[in-house]
């Protein structure tokens, strides 16, 4: 195969475990001596991307390949790729020097090329002098470098590193982001990083893969990541956002909180809805006659350098970072600039539910399994019917009360309520998804009931 | 006195009324003779039966080391395997171990004679009769057949306890399983070797009805000669005394020294 200048390339790689897919057809390129991290929420496949990339886990289908070469079926220990493990995984009954010295005695290399070569390592992680100590007898940081020495004695091509400062107290894991940021540079090694913060990946990275469920949801530089969220999800992940259901009007022109503004954006259908997204720090309190529009401020917190304001706005909460203060209950102007604002395309491009449903019995209507009972109905027996359900007409309760219990695959604050994507799997609706406006704060991945308020869903025949 | 410590009261009275008192019986016995006069003989005479205690020892030491031949690779793959196979084997190793030892040992007699099921067998295929019954090597096999479970249940517990992502350190740092196995596994699991051995040990050096029913006469160990100063037409609770002492304090030098040998090759192992 020809070489080019990805150190490793995962192809059409799927991995499933008692049933549940983690990863579906992926495909990645890994540029060489760049430092890539990871980022999604926990459960997002990143650990197992990871671990797949070790050897540790063998993909269902799908090819690895490094440096050109195909290593599938290559056991770990035969990879030129070395892991820096979560809870450092150091081993209990060696000493710091036999710790970082094992995979080179595992070589059979001669004695004194072991010596330099693990003191070599000891300089570079700062930890001369600790040659004799248990592991049981470092601070968690000790034990991070001893980790990472050992990972890179021998020489490897990539190195992983799996959330390996989680464990760390704050000030430690800045101290510790840069110095491998450093190491990395000065190694000109392939450091793969793995992490759920966001400010550790925009801090360390040459390149963020932001993942959501087992997909890849962007791929770029920190600043692009940061500045260009593709979607709503790494808009909410990658820092705070204000994310608002808005609709475009035509190129340049989008219409949401009430009113239209220009935008930079353009390439989208007509009237179509999308998510506009501003960050806090972009939205500017201002005298009456600048704003755009006016409105109360609800809270106020002091973060240091900045205060974090509340501001309720055209039946919206938006959060707006400022240096000044401001007291509560004020009425305030807001502005922001085209620049500013930031359009993208809906997960979900429906703004209510419209669900096939049939007629079952005179009167009774079924859909998803549900049946309810709609008087004066004038359709026969096995009339197919859409139903159009209000997102707002449909609540959140305890699952022995609910109609239905689905798994809630994604929520996020859209200024007056959460929208939340509940996933169907029903092969007579194709979109898959049931979207739901709710007060409720709820965790991604959880089982919850839904009710619906039969009274104010329109039956339309298909 | 501090009010926690009557929590204690029954325990200390549990150990002084059936662990101190008798021990200090035993040895009240073991120095004195039948007219309660201090007195060296009793010691002095097992000097007579070193050959019985030397081989109580070898035989013991044998047994453990086949048990621990047998119990580390069996140990080692149980824990490998799916949850509910290791419960499966934990259930079967146990199974036996609810049969009464006698009944289990009175199995091997009627399986080891010499018309016995095994001989039986072995001529349908035209082979034997061995003498299989009231050898050493009977002893030895009835010792490990009731002592494996002992040996089998430390170290499978110490292998699960092994960080599974310390043999993924040791496979990512380039170790195969053999180099994984001699330099991470191996080491990590001696304190499970070394409670197994003395559960092993201890029971076997002093067993003595396994040498009597599967050893026949001429396989005398130290437990079979306790036992006959006590219940025996050579009654000389006494001389029983001394015997069960010197084996005691045998027991307790073999112990210290693993004790000694678990703390140094093992500090801070445990995390």
């Amino acid at each position: 195969m020809k070489k080019n200048n990805y150190i490793i390339e995962l192809k059409n790689i799927s991995i499933s475990f008692d049933g549940e897919t983690i990863l579906e057809n992926l495909n990645l390129s890994i540029k060489d001596r760049e430092f890539i991290t990871f980022l999604g929420p926990s459960g997002c496949g990143k650990t197992t991307i990871l671990r797949t990339i070790a050897g540790f886990l063998t993909p269902d289908s799908g090819d690895i390949y490094f440096d050109g070469e195909n290593i599938s079926k290559l056991p770990p220990h035969k990879r030129n790729i070395n892991t820096v493990f979560q809870r450092y995984a150091l081993f209990p009954h060696l000493n710091v020097f036999e710790n970082i010295a094992f995979g080179l005695k595992i070589q059979n290399l001669p004695k004194d090329e072991i010596k330099s070569r693990v003191e070599r390592l000891l300089k570079v992680v700062n930890l001369q002098g600790y040659e004799k100590r248990k592991p049981s007898q470092l601070s968690g940081g000790q034990q991070q470098r001893v980790a990472i020495a050992r990972a890179l004695v021998n020489r490897p091509k990539v190195l992983l590193l799996d959330e390996p400062l989680a464990a760390l107290d704050l000030k430690l894991r800045k101290e510790m982001q840069l110095e491998l940021k450093e190491m990395q540079q000065k190694l000109n090694t392939t450091f793969i990083y793995v992490t759920h913060d966001q400010e550790e990946a925009l801090t360390m990275s040459d390149t963020v893969i932001v993942m959501n469920e087992g997909e890849i949801q962007q791929i770029g530089t920190p600043q692009n990541i940061y500045n260009e969220p593709k979607n709503a999800f790494v808009a909410d992940f990658i820092g705070q956002s204000n994310i608002l259901n808005g609709k475009m009007l035509k190129d340049y022109k989008v219409n949401f909180a009430g009113g239209i503004f220009d935008c930079v954006d353009k390439g989208f259908k007509t009237n179509q809805p999308v998510d506009v997204v501003i960050r806090p720090e972009d939205l500017h309190i201002v005298p009456k006659e600048e704003a755009k529009f006016m409105g109360i401020i609800d809270s106020i917190v002091f973060k240091g350098v900045h205060y974090e304001i509340e501001v309720f706005a055209q039946n919206m909460y938006l959060l707006v970072h400022t240096t000044k203060y401001y007291e509560k209950g004020s009425m305030v102007g807001l502005n922001f600039e085209p620049d500013d604002i930031h359009i993208m395309a809906k997960l979900f491009e429906q703004t209510t539910n419209i669900i096939p449903a049939e007629i079952i019995q005179k009167n009774t209507i079924s859909f998803m399994g549900i049946e309810f009972i709609r008087e004066n109905l004038n359709f026969e027996v096995g009339t197919k019917l859409n139903l159009t359900i209000a997102p707002n007409s449909i609540s959140l309760v305890s699952s022995d009360l609910s109609d239905i219990v689905l798994t809630l695959d994604s929520i996020i604050y859209k200024g007056a309520y959460n929208e939340m994507l509940f996933y169907v799997e029903d092969e007579s609706y194709k979109e898959n998804y049931i979207l739901v406006h709710s007060e409720n704060e709820e965790e991604v991945g959880t089982e919850l009931g839904l009710k619906f308020d039969f009274e104010k869903i329109e039956v339309a025949k298909r | 006195m501090n009010k926690g410590s009557f929590k204690f009261l029954p325990y200390g009275f549990w150990i002084i009324a059936f662990t101190i008192i008798p021990i200090l019986m035993i040895t009240w016995f073991a120095f004195t003779n039948e007219s309660r006069q201090f007195t060296f003989d009793n010691i002095l005479k097992i000097k007579s039966y070193a050959g019985v205690l030397v081989r109580s020892l070898v035989f013991a030491s044998i047994s453990t080391f086949i048990c621990l031949l047998i119990a580390y690779p069996f140990a080692y793959f149980m824990s490998r395997i799916s949850e509910n196979g290791q419960k499966m084997c934990i259930i079967l190793i146990m199974l036996p171990m609810w049969t009464n030892l006698l009944l289990r040992t009175y199995s091997w007699m009627t399986l080891l004679e010499n018309n016995g099921l095994i001989n039986n067998l072995l001529k349908l295929i035209g082979i034997g009769p061995f003498r299989m019954i009231n050898t050493p090597c009977a002893v030895i096999l009835g010792m490990v057949y009731d002592f494996l479970p002992f040996m089998i249940l430390p170290i499978y517990t110490i292998m699960t306890k092994i960080d599974k992502s310390l043999i993924e350190a040791g496979n990512d740092l380039g170790a195969n399983s053999m180099q994984t196995l001699r330099r991470i596994i191996l080491p990590l699991s001696i304190p499970g070797v070394l409670s197994g051995v003395s559960m092993v040990f201890v029971p076997a050096v002093s067993t003595f009805v396994i040498s009597r029913l599967l050893g026949g006469g001429s396989n005398v160990l130290i437990g079979d000669l306790i036992e006959s100063q006590f219940v025996g037409s050579a009654y000389n609770p006494w001389f029983g005394s001394a015997l069960s002492w010197v084996l005691m304090v045998v027991m307790l030098v073999i112990m210290a020294i693993t004790r000694k040998f678990d703390k140094n090759e093992t500090a801070g192992l445990l995390l």
